[in-house]
């Protein structure tokens, strides 16, 4: 089985999403034996062509890496009624019918940002905490908007200063940018800043130190971007969602339609453990984790 | 509006100026001798990286600090061969090697880094206090040495291009390279020289952005040169009004920032204005603006 991964502007190396990927697909070379090839498109106009290029030696499915291929992927999956594809963060266009060869992989994003909201609105001495998105799209307004809602949460009375970077996918890799909003949000008061950005929030943990500010990181563990300053990382498990579809072909029971993976899935999650969450205190740990089970048992529901 | 005033938005004005001041006195240097530079974007992100990896083999940033400037140099000192010595379209020329930078930056973080998107980390400068006072800020923001260097380009500039031997040629150049070269002035050499100047400041744009963030990003320029070239434009190719203008754009970004806190507006429209006031001032400016009479002519009778 051949599997062809075409990653998003980012890239290989990100140390966030495309890694993610990346590592799921890694796992599925070692645990069911595919082979794995993939493409770095420079721009948008090499996305397709590199999915083209995949379906057309017959791979047996084609990953594309971020929301940006959504419109793009459904194309070529037409086009190729052989080869599996999944997109991950897909974001489907009204009433266009999915191909029965596509899966498109969605995380519940509200979830997780509604986790580190809380930890948020906890750690916060000043009862102001910001957010900072990259580029400005429904997929990171649901960020934004579950962040918001566990800040109020667990601190009715916390305000919650955000910004976003830009209406470019260059929004996710301007740090410069992302540095300067952080700055005007620490010195309006605000004590913890969450991103949404790609590399623009590394700008965003250069603020928070410089400033003695708290951060939270995005996607995956980012800890080590930044010591002492990463309190916490919202973690989207891309590499769980790709290698689930990886698996599902090699087992013959790939589904097409959507693949949504929340907290009860694993999918999303906050860092709470080990020594990058040594930051929180045990009492916000235990408080948070609460919020995180009533939310897998369905007692607390979070709106996108 | 209280916030406009305060010692943060200054040393935030200050701090995000410095790449478009650098990049412009960059464009104001070039042009003046004639020489057209859109590959002023090119400059910036080539400079950053050459300043990462200078950084990172040596472990000084004062080292990474030359690195950047020899390879911004180097970058606009190409662009000088190819348009004033071969006589390549100097636009082709720019867009050449806007290319060259950004696809060949990538090319060597995916050859010595194993990212097709950043650099390790750098320690780059840390000087002047900690904390998050608007005076601490200040005081970090000015106190870095790559501000500090920028500072002096803004300064020095006018005197060499107004009150010195070598300005006069340069400028003799850029105004009318048939009449200079009839005097004896070597005017490919001139040029080629000016944008060595011109490379060398616009690195320190392109360092500011690298050690800012102690790390280089794929295109980490994110279009600076081409503000900066129309901050050129708008300031009538004189060197402090560029950096003035650049300050001035700069101080509309932190304003910008600052309002889509206050969510009175949508933030699509807020990002547009810093686009929006350079576009208004530009086509103010046009008509009053007069670019080297020189601009992109070669000296025909040179052999």
């Amino acid at each position: 089985m051949r599997i062809g991964l075409v990653f998003d502007v980012g890239g290989r190396g990100d140390k966030s999403f495309n890694d993610s990927a990346f590592a799921g697909l890694e796992r599925a070379e070692r645990e069911l034996g595919v082979t794995v090839e993939m493409i770095e498109p420079s721009g948008a106009e090499d996305r397709e062509a590199a999915m083209r290029l995949f379906a057309a030696r017959g791979f047996d499915l084609v990953v594309g890496v971020g929301f940006i291929f959504s419109s793009d992927i459904l194309v070529v999956a037409n086009a190729f009624a052989s080869t599996r594809f999944a997109c991950v963060d897909f974001a489907p266009s009204a009433d266009q019918p999915l191909p029965s060869n596509f899966a498109g992989l969605v995380f519940r994003e509200e979830e997780g940002a509604f986790l580190v909201g809380a930890v948020a609105g906890l750690m916060s001495k000043t009862k102001a905490v910001g957010f900072v998105g990259g580029m400005n799209v429904p997929l990171i307004r649901k960020f934004e908007t579950g962040y918001s809602s566990g800040v109020r949460h667990v601190c009715p009375a916390c305000r919650v200063l955000s910004a976003y970077a830009g209406t470019t996918p260059e929004a996710f890799k301007d740090p410069a940018k992302g540095e300067a909003i952080a700055t005007s949000q620490i010195s309006a008061g605000a004590d913890v800043v969450f991103h949404a950005a790609g590399s623009t929030g590394l700008g965003v943990f250069e603020a928070a130190r410089d400033m003695n500010a708290w951060a939270i990181g995005v996607d995956s563990d980012q800890y080590d971007e930044m010591p002492g300053t990463v309190i916490t990382s919202m973690v989207k498990r891309v590499d769980v969602a790709v290698y689930e579809v990886a698996k599902e072909i090699a087992e013959g029971r790939f589904h097409s339609g959507i693949h949504t993976l929340g907290l009860r899935e694993s999918g999303i999650g906050y860092v709470n453990d080990g020594p990058h969450a040594s930051l929180l205190p045990q009492d916000v740990k235990t408080r948070v984790d609460s919020i995180r089970d009533q939310v897998i048992a369905g007692t607390l529901r979070i709106d996108p | 509006m209280s916030q406009l005033l305060t010692l943060t938005f200054v040393a935030e004005t200050i701090r995000l100026s410095i790449p478009f001041a650098c990049a412009a006195l960059a464009g104001v240097w070039s042009e003046r001798s004639g020489v057209v530079h859109i590959a002023l974007e090119g400059v910036l992100l080539s400079s950053a990286f050459g300043a990462v990896v200078a950084t990172l083999a040596s472990g000084s940033p004062a080292v990474g600090v030359l690195g950047g400037v020899l390879v911004g140099t180097l970058l606009s000192l190409l662009h000088g061969l190819l348009s004033a010595r071969f006589r390549v379209d100097a636009i082709v020329s720019g867009i050449a090697l806007n290319l060259l930078a950004a696809s060949g930056t990538r090319f060597l973080l995916r050859a010595w880094f194993d990212s097709a998107s950043n650099s390790p980390p750098i320690a780059g400068f840390h000087w002047g206090p900690t904390g998050s006072s608007g005076a601490a800020m200040l005081a970090r923001t000015l106190l870095d040495p790559v501000t500090l260097l920028a500072v002096l380009a803004v300064a020095v500039t006018p005197w060499v291009l107004f009150r010195t031997r070598f300005g006069l040629r340069v400028r003799a150049a850029g105004e009318n390279p048939v009449a200079a070269a009839s005097v004896g002035i070597p005017v490919v050499r001139v040029r080629l020289i000016a944008l060595c100047v011109s490379g060398a400041v616009g690195a320190l744009g392109g360092i500011h952005l690298a050690f800012d963030q102690h790390r280089f990003e794929s295109g980490m320029s994110g279009g600076r040169g081409f503000i900066a070239l129309a901050a050129v434009i708008l300031a009538g190719w004189r060197p402090v009004r560029a950096a003035l203008a650049c300050l001035v754009f700069a101080a509309l970004e932190a304003t910008q920032i600052l309002l889509q806190g206050q969510r009175k507006l949508p933030p699509e429209i807020l990002q547009m204005l810093p686009y929006l006031a350079t576009l208004v001032v530009l086509a103010l400016a046009a008509g009053k603006a007069r670019a080297p009479a020189g601009l992109g002519q070669h000296a025909t009778e040179e052999r």
